[in-house]
């Protein structure tokens, strides 16, 4: 029984960090139908960050959150103004390529900058620590920190896009951005924003995440391939959806965690020779084609 | 003659070279309710999309108040007061009828100054107070033509430029319609109309342009453009 709660509230906090690793992504898609191939790279760039920064300085890793998205928010938007803006102008493989090469360019750069070596944080407040929630289930504080702020960051971006002037503006020009300009609204500021929005917050899920995973120059692929399915599920351009379809996701990544559960619940002998822990994200791409093929427009999808 | 509120000198636009404005000019003074009607595809859109920077003409001048706005941003000429309402309306479908509505006072600073017009706009369409929380996309076809034009005044514009607004509508909302654009032109509203409805547009202008494959074949008041056999034989069909 353990073992199924303990696998249902893991699942649940990494979906919820999930949640704010796929913001960006689905916001940067919904405002100017553009697809961040670097969209894992923003992540680990801001796992570096908080990672050099706090070893350098030797204050706590969450205090050094505020500057990981800040980095992000002048790197997105860097990278619209430098680059994507002269993408719009072109066909839609033009787009596709050119994100991905921006990928390739900063991954290569943190491999010639950082080395391919693995780094992990091993100080700080949370690190190392852990809650009990009782019947034997252990939270990592750094988890659940991490969850926490989490939801606080995806919050207050929903609360800006929502309530705010700046926040309607950027909702109507990922609406209809033809529209939006006949309302005088600045359409290209709006996506400059929107990239420097989603540039920051997964840059705070990046420090957030470094907490408890190590970072290398590759680790953004898997975080790419998740925030896709994530959105894919989601609807793409979709905010709440990116939310609830990141804690399903949450969910899928502890299938390995549940197939114990049924294993030695009803003691099915030929279950627990399937090492499962190997095919953790197997799930989870093959949740993306079975999306693609069934769903293509997510679960919640309300553009287009 | 005093100085147009809105002149167009001599513009020609092309799209992807093929041309579809050539050499049109057309004036509207200020407190004028103007008409422009033509076939399909004479160019009638294209014109007005000239007007807002989106089509930007390759040669010719677009004046308002004076000033040559022909390269502006679409963005710098909203904030001088010209507010477009397209024919595909391109409301904010997922948004509340009152949030569209205050999108559409984005340039507007002065938050009691919206509030009045959001007022002015609610006692203009009471329907839309009715609905004011719905999504846009899900009004009839003539309520979000009520929003687009609604949306349109939020910003309190100089000049109103509407781009078939009773396209695709019942005949008894088209008069609505229509008998709202003669509201704001007894308000003393400048407006730019261009309709497909020529009898009932011509009407209610004060003058009208015939438009042509990008050329202005006649103009004069509405009711001489309706007398003028040219006119009635194109139009009309008598
Ligand atoms: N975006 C466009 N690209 C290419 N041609 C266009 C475009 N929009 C309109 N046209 C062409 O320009 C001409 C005038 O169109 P338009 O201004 O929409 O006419 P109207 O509004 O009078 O029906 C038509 O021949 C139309 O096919
Ligand atoms: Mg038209």
């Amino acid at each position: 029984m353990d073992i199924l709660i303990s696998s249902i509230v893991a699942g649940l906090l990494i979906g919820m960090i999930l949640a704010l690793v796929s913001l960006g992504l689905t916001i940067i898609f919904g405002v100017m139908d553009i697809v961040n191939f670097a969209h894992g790279e923003f992540l680990m760039l801001g796992m570096y960050t908080t990672l050099f920064t706090a070893q350098a300085t030797g204050i706590d890793p969450l205090l050094t959150l505020p500057l990981a998205a800040l980095v992000g928010f002048a790197l997105g938007v860097a990278c619209y103004y430098g680059f994507i803006r002269f993408l719009l102008r072109g066909p839609m493989v033009a787009q596709l390529l050119g994100t991905f090469g921006l990928m390739l360019l900063l991954r290569n750069l943190a491999l010639l900058l950082f080395g391919s070596e693995d780094r992990a944080l091993h100080h700080g407040l949370l690190v190392g620590k852990s809650f009990e929630l009782g019947m034997g289930v252990i939270i990592p504080a750094t988890k659940l920190a991490a969850a926490g702020l989490s939801i606080v960051t995806f919050a207050a971006v929903w609360l800006l896009m929502n309530r705010t002037r700046i926040g309607k503006a950027l909702t109507a020009t990922s609406l209809n951005a033809q529209g939006a300009r006949y309302m005088g609204i600045p359409t290209s500021r709006m996506n400059a924003l929107a990239w420097g929005i989603g540039g920051g917050s997964v840059t705070l899920a990046g420090g957030l995440l470094v907490n408890f995973w190590s970072v290398n120059p590759f680790v953004g692929l898997l975080f790419t391939m998740i925030a896709f399915t994530i959105v894919a599920l989601g609807g793409f351009g979709s905010v709440p959806g990116a939310f609830f379809a990141a804690l399903v996701v949450g969910l899928i990544t502890e299938i390995p965690g549940f197939w114990d559960f049924v294993t030695y619940t009803f003691d099915i002998g030929w279950m627990s020779d399937v090492p499962m822990t190997s095919f953790k994200y197997t799930w989870v791409y093959l949740a993306y084609f079975v999306i693609m093929v069934v769903r293509p427009r997510g679960l919640f999808g309300w553009k287009h | 003659m005093a100085i147009a509120l809105l002149e167009i000198e001599d513009i020609w636009v092309r799209y992807a070279g093929m041309p579809v404005i050539q050499g049109l000019s057309l004036a509207v003074e200020g407190g004028e309710t103007v008409c422009v009607v033509g076939a399909n595809g004479a160019g009638k859109s294209t014109l007005l999309r000239a007007v807002m920077g989106k089509q930007p003409p390759y040669k010719g001048k677009v004046r308002f108040a004076g000033r040559e706005i022909q390269r502006l941003s679409t963005e710098e000429i909203v904030h001088l007061g010209i507010v477009y309402v397209p024919e595909e309306k391109m409301l904010f479908g997922p948004l509340s009828v009152e949030e569209n509505l205050r999108l559409g006072a984005y340039i507007l600073k002065d938050p009691q100054r919206i509030e009045q017009n959001l007022d002015f706009v609610y006692s203009l369409f009471p329907r839309l107070q009715e609905r004011r929380r719905q999504p846009a996309s899900t009004l009839s076809g003539g309520e979000q033509q009520m929003v687009a034009i609604g949306r349109g005044l939020m910003s309190n514009p100089r000049i109103l430029m509407l781009d078939e607004p009773s396209l695709g509508l019942a005949p008894i909302l088209v008069d609505e319609v229509l008998d709202t654009v003669r509201k704001l032109k007894e308000e003393g509203m400048t407006i730019l109309l261009v309709e497909q409805n020529v009898r009932e547009a011509l009407e209610l202008a004060d003058r009208g342009y015939v438009l042509q494959t990008g050329r202005i074949m006649a103009e004069g008041s509405g009711q001489e453009l309706l007398a003028s056999d040219m006119f009635r034989k194109a139009f009309l069909g008598m």
